[in-house]
C-alpha cells in the first residue's frame, strides 16, 4: 500500500472509530436508566474521542517514519558498499548514494556504473518495499488498537469533554509553539552564518567600512577582486530610499486618513478607503517595473531637460534614488494612511465636542485636538512604515541599481541591504565563501534593526490605545 | 424671578390626560395634544425658543417645545431617560451639526437673534453659548493649555500676561486654583474625575460665554465633588446664564430657579422650581418626582 492509500484507510479508521465511539456512548445511555442526562459529556465528544485516539497517533507515527526511514535505508545501503567505497569522502558518497538511488528509480544513469551499484540498487527496492509494508502494518493495527481500547474505556460518568477540549487546547498550543520555533530556528540560522563570516571579516570592518565590494578572489592566483565588506554605503542607501519614501507616503498618508475620517461623508469613504487600501495589494514586482520602466525614465529625461534649462551641469541616473524611493512611498501610503485613520477614529468624540463646544472651528479641533491626542498612535503608523519601506525588496532591485555608492544625493544611484542579498545569493558561487556568508550578516543587521523599529512602533501603538480605553 | 409672566396658567392640567397614571406603563398616555403647562416664558428671556421640533433622520425627538431661558437664571431640565432633553440642550449652541442625520426646526433666538440663521457663524455662537458635557473631556495637554484653549483660538489676548490672568481667573471662578496653582503644566488628564469636570468648566469661562449649558455635569462624579461643583454653579449664575439638565432631582431642586420637566419629546411643565417640586401643576410631573416612573 502506498502513502496515500495509507492516509485515506486512516481516514477512514477514523470515521469509523468516531461512529462506533459515539454510538456506544448513546448505547450506555440508553441501558442505564437516566438516559441522554447520564452521561457525564454529549455524545459528540465521546466519538470525537475514539476518533483522536484512533487517528493521531498513528499518523504521527507515518509522519515520523517518513522523516527518519530516509537516512535510515542510506545508512543500510552504505553498509551493503565495498569497503573501499565506504571509506570515500561523504561529497563523493553522496553521489554514488544518488547514482543507486536512480538506478532503482529506473532513471537514466551515466556509463560508469559499478555492479556493486546495481546489486545495492536491487536491495534498495527490496527495503523500501519492506519499510513500507512495515509503515503500513504498524499504523493501521496501531489505530485500530488504541481506537478499539478507547472505545472499551467508554463509560457514561468520562470526562470525555475535558479530555477533548483538553486536546484541541494542546493542538492550537503546537500550532502556535510552531511559528515561534520556525522564527528562533531562521534567527540562528542566521546568527550561526553571520558568525562564520565574521571568522574571516572582522565585525568593525563589517559594521564601520566604507566601501563594499563583495567580489573575492576565489583562486589564490586570481587578480583584481580583493573583497571589501564594509555595509555603511549599503545602510546609507537603504536609509536614503526610506526617508524618500517616507517623506512622499507620511503627508499624504495622513492628510488622506484626516480627509477620509473627519471630512468625508460615509458614502465618499466607502468608496475612496478600499480603493486607497487597494495600493496595498498591488504586488511589489508590479511596483518595481513600473518604478524602473516608468518613473525612472521619465525622471532622468524630465531631470536632462530641467538642467539644461537651467544650465546645470548635472544628471538624473537612470537608477536614481529617487525613483525607487518614490515608488516605494507610494507603496506604503495605505500603510500609513490606513493607521492613521484607525488612530484619528479612535480619539473619542467628547474630545472633539469639547473642543467644538467652546467655539473651535473643525480645522481648529484637529490641528490642536484631534492630531495630538492621535499623535503617539501616528507616529507607530509611521515608524511599522518605515521598518517595511527598510525591508522592501522587489522594488528596489528593479530600481534602484546595484553601485553601492556612498552619497546622499537622491539623484544617484544607489543600492540598499535587500539588494545586495538578493545579489549575493543568486548565481553560482560557493557556499561558505565570505561573499555568499556576508549575505547572512546583511540580513542579520537587517532583522535587528526592523525588529528594533516594530517593537517600538508596537510598544508606542499599544500604550497610545490604553490611554483611551 | 418676579418677572416671569404666567401665561398658561389656565390650562385645567387634568384635561389633556384623560386616563388615570399607571406605574406599569406610563407611556400609554395620549400625549397627542398636551400643551405645556406652568410659566415657560419671561420677560427677560436671554434665549427663547418656540415650536421646536428636532428629528434624527425621519424620527422625531421633540415635539413642538417653546421654552425662554431668563437672564442670570439657572434653568434645570428633568425627565425620564430618553425624552430628548440632551437633544434640546444641543440646539441651544448648534451641537446638533455635528450630527449629520439631525434636523432642527422652529425659532431658536439668542437675544432676539435667530441663531439657526444659515448666514449666521456658529463659531462665535458657542463661543456665547458654552457646553460642559456629562463626562468629563479634558483635552491631553496641560491643565494651562486647557484653559487657555478657548481664548488662544478666538485670539482674545496677544500678551502672555493676559492669558496668564485669564487662566487664573477662569480656575478661580471654577473653584480649582488652589488645588492646581502648583502644577498648571502637568496633564489635565492626570486630575480626578471632580477636578477634570471643574476643569472643563474653567475652560468653558474662559472664553467669557454669555450662557452655559451643562448635560449632565455631575453624572461621574462623588457626591463631594457634586457638592462642590453644585456650590459653583449657583455662584456662576451671577454672571451667567445656566441650563443644566439632570438626572438628580435633589440638585435641580438645589441649584436651579426654574425647572423644566420633558416627557417623549414633549414640554409637559415648567415651573419655579419650588413649585415643581412641591406642588406640580402636571399629573406626569408629579407621577416622576415622585418616583412612579423615570
Ligand atoms: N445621534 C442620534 N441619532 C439618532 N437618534 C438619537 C441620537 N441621539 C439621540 N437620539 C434619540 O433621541 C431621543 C432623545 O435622546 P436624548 O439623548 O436627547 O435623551 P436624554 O433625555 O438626554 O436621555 P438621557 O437622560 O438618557 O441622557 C432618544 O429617543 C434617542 O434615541
Ligand atoms: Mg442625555
Amino acid at each position: 500500500m502506498n502513502t496515500s492509500t495509507l492516509l485515506v484507510t486512516i481516514i477512514i479508521l477514523i470515521a469509523v472509530a468516531y461512529i462506533l465511539g459515539r454510538g456506544r456512548s448513546l448505547v450506555l445511555a440508553d441501558a442505564s436508566k437516566g438516559g441522554f442526562r447520564n452521561l457525564n459529556s454529549l455524545p459528540f465528544y465521546y466519538g470525537t474521542l475514539t476518533a483522536l485516539w484512533c487517528g493521531i497517533p498513528s499518523l504521527i507515527l507515518v509522519g515520523v517514519w517518513l522523516i527518519m526511514d530516509g537516512s535510515i535505508i542510506d545508512q543500510l545501503l552504505i553498509k551493503s558498499f565495498p569497503a573501499e567505497v565506504t571509506t570515500l569522502p561523504p561529497s563523493e558518497l553522496g553521489l554514488i548514494l544518488n547514482t543507486v538511488k536512480n538506478i532503482a528509480a529506473g532513471n537514466m544513469v551515466g556509463s560508469d556504473t559499478q555492479p556493486y551499484m546495481t546489486q545495492a540498487a536491487q536491495s534498495l527496492k527490496n527495503i523500501n518495499q519492506t519499510s513500507q509494508m512495515a509503515m503500513t502494518v504498524l499504523a493501521i493495527s496501531v489505530g485500530i488498537l488504541l481506537a478499539a481500547f478507547s472505545w472499551w474505556r467508554i463509560r457514561p460518568e468520562q470526562k470525555a469533554r475535558l479530555q477533548v477540549e483538553g486536546a484541541f487546547k494542546f493542538f492550537l498550543l503546537a500550532c502556535s509553539c510552531l511559528a515561534i520555533l520556525t522564527t528562533i530556528g531562521i534567527v540562528f540560522s542566521v546568527i550561526f552564518e553571520s558568525i562564520k563570516f565574521f571568522k574571516t571579516v572582522p565585525i568593525t570592518d563589517f559594521l564601520f567600512g566604507l566601501q563594499w565590494s563583495p567580489q573575492m578572489a576565489i583562486r589564490a592566483d586570481q587578480v583584481g577582486s580583493s573583497g571589501a565588506f564594509g555595509a555603511i554605503p549599503l545602510f546609507v542607501g537603504t536609509l536614503l530610499i526610506s526617508f524618500i519614501a517616507l517623506v512622499l507616503a507620511v503627508p499624504v498618508g495622513l492628510m488622506s486618513a484626516i480627509y477620509l475620517s473627519e471630512y468625508a461623508s460615509p458614502r465618499v469613504r466607502t468608496y475612496v478607503k478600499p480603493l486607497i487600501e487597494m495600493l496595498a495589494g498591488i504586488p511589489t514586482v508590479v511596483y518595481g517595473f513600473f518604478a524602473a520602466l516608468t518613473i525612472a525614465p521619465l525622471l532622468r529625461d524630465g531631470g536632462a531637460w530641467t538642467f539644461e534649462f537651467l544650465g546645470l551641469q548635472m544628471s538624473i541616473s537612470s537608477e536614481s534614488a529617487l525613483a525607487a524611493g518614490l515608488v516605494m512611498g507610494v507603496m506604503i501610503i495605505p500603510f500609513v494612511s490606513s493607521l492613521s485613520d484607525d488612530v484619528i477614529s479612535a480619539v473619542p468624540q467628547s474630545l472633539r465636542d469639547g473642543s467644538l463646544g467652546l467655539g473651535a472651528t473643525k480645522s481648529e479641533t484637529i490641528k490642536q485636538v484631534v492630531i495630538p491626542a492621535a499623535l503617539p498612535g501616528i507616529v507607530g503608523g509611521v515608524l511599522l512604515a518605515a521598518s517595511r519601506a527598510i525591508g522592501e525588496t522587489m522594488i528596489v532591485v528593479m530600481a534602484a541599481g546595484l553601485a553601492a555608492n556612498l552619497t546622499a544625493n537622491p539623484l544617484e544611484s544607489v543600492t540598499t541591504v535587500t539588494v545586495q542579498i538578493v545579489t549575493l545569493l543568486v548565481g553560482d558561487q560557493e557556499f561558505d565563501s565570505p561573499k555568499t556568508l556576508s549575505a547572512f550578516a546583511l540580513g542579520l543587521m537587517l532583522f535587528t534593526v526592523t525588529l528594533a523599529l516594530n517593537y517600538f512602533a508596537l510598544h508606542v501603538v499599544r500604550k497610545y490605545r490604553e490611554q483611551y480605553e | 424671578m418676579e418677572a416671569i409672566v404666567d401665561q398658561t396658567a389656565k390650562v385645567d392640567p387634568m384635561n389633556k390626560v384623560n386616563t388615570e397614571l399607571s406605574k406599569e406603563n406610563p407611556e400609554a398616555h395620549d400625549l397627542s395634544g398636551l400643551e405645556t403647562v406652568g410659566i415657560p416664558f419671561t420677560d427677560t428671556a436671554k434665549m427663547s425658543m418656540r415650536d421646536v421640533n428636532v428629528f434624527y433622520a425621519d424620527k422625531q425627538a421633540i415635539f413642538d417645545v417653546s421654552l425662554d431661558i431668563g437672564q442670570n437664571e439657572v434653568l434645570a431640565m428633568i425627565g425620564p431617560s430618553g425624552c430628548g432633553k440632551s437633544t434640546f440642550l444641543r440646539c441651544l449652541n448648534r451641537m446638533n451639526d455635528t450630527i449629520d442625520i439631525c434636523s432642527v426646526q422652529g425659532s431658536l433666538k439668542l437675544e432676539g437673534q435667530d441663531i439657526y440663521d444659515p448666514k449666521l457663524d456658529v463659531v462665535p455662537l458657542r463661543a456665547r453659548v458654552g457646553m460642559v458635557f456629562q463626562k468629563p473631556n479634558p483635552f491631553p495637554k496641560s491643565i494651562y493649555d486647557n484653559v487657555a484653549y478657548g481664548p488662544r483660538i478666538h485670539g482674545l489676548v496677544n500678551r502672555r500676561t493676559d492669558l496668564d490672568e485669564i487662566v487664573e481667573t477662569s480656575l478661580q471662578k471654577a473653584g480649582l486654583w488652589k488645588e492646581v496653582r502648583d502644577r498648571l503644566h502637568s496633564p489635565g488628564t492626570g486630575l480626578s474625575g471632580g477636578q477634570q469636570q471643574r476643569l472643563c468648566i474653567a475652560r468653558t469661562i474662559a472664553v467669557s460665554p454669555e450662557v452655559i449649558l451643562m448635560d449632565e455635569p455631575c453624572s461621574a462624579l462623588d457626591p463631594i465633588a457634586t457638592a462642590k461643583i453644585e456650590e459653583l454653579i449657583a455662584e456662576l449664575s451671577e454672571n451667567f446664564t445656566i441650563a443644566i439638565v439632570t438626572h438628580s432631582m435633589q440638585q435641580a431642586a438645589r441649584v436651579s430657579h426654574r425647572t423644566a420637566y420633558f416627557h417623549l419629546g414633549k414640554l409637559v411643565e415648567v415651573n419655579e422650581t419650588e413649585k415643581v417640586f412641591t406642588n406640580p401643576d402636571h399629573k406626569l410631573t408629579e407621577a416622576y418626582i415622585t418616583g412612579r416612573f423615570g
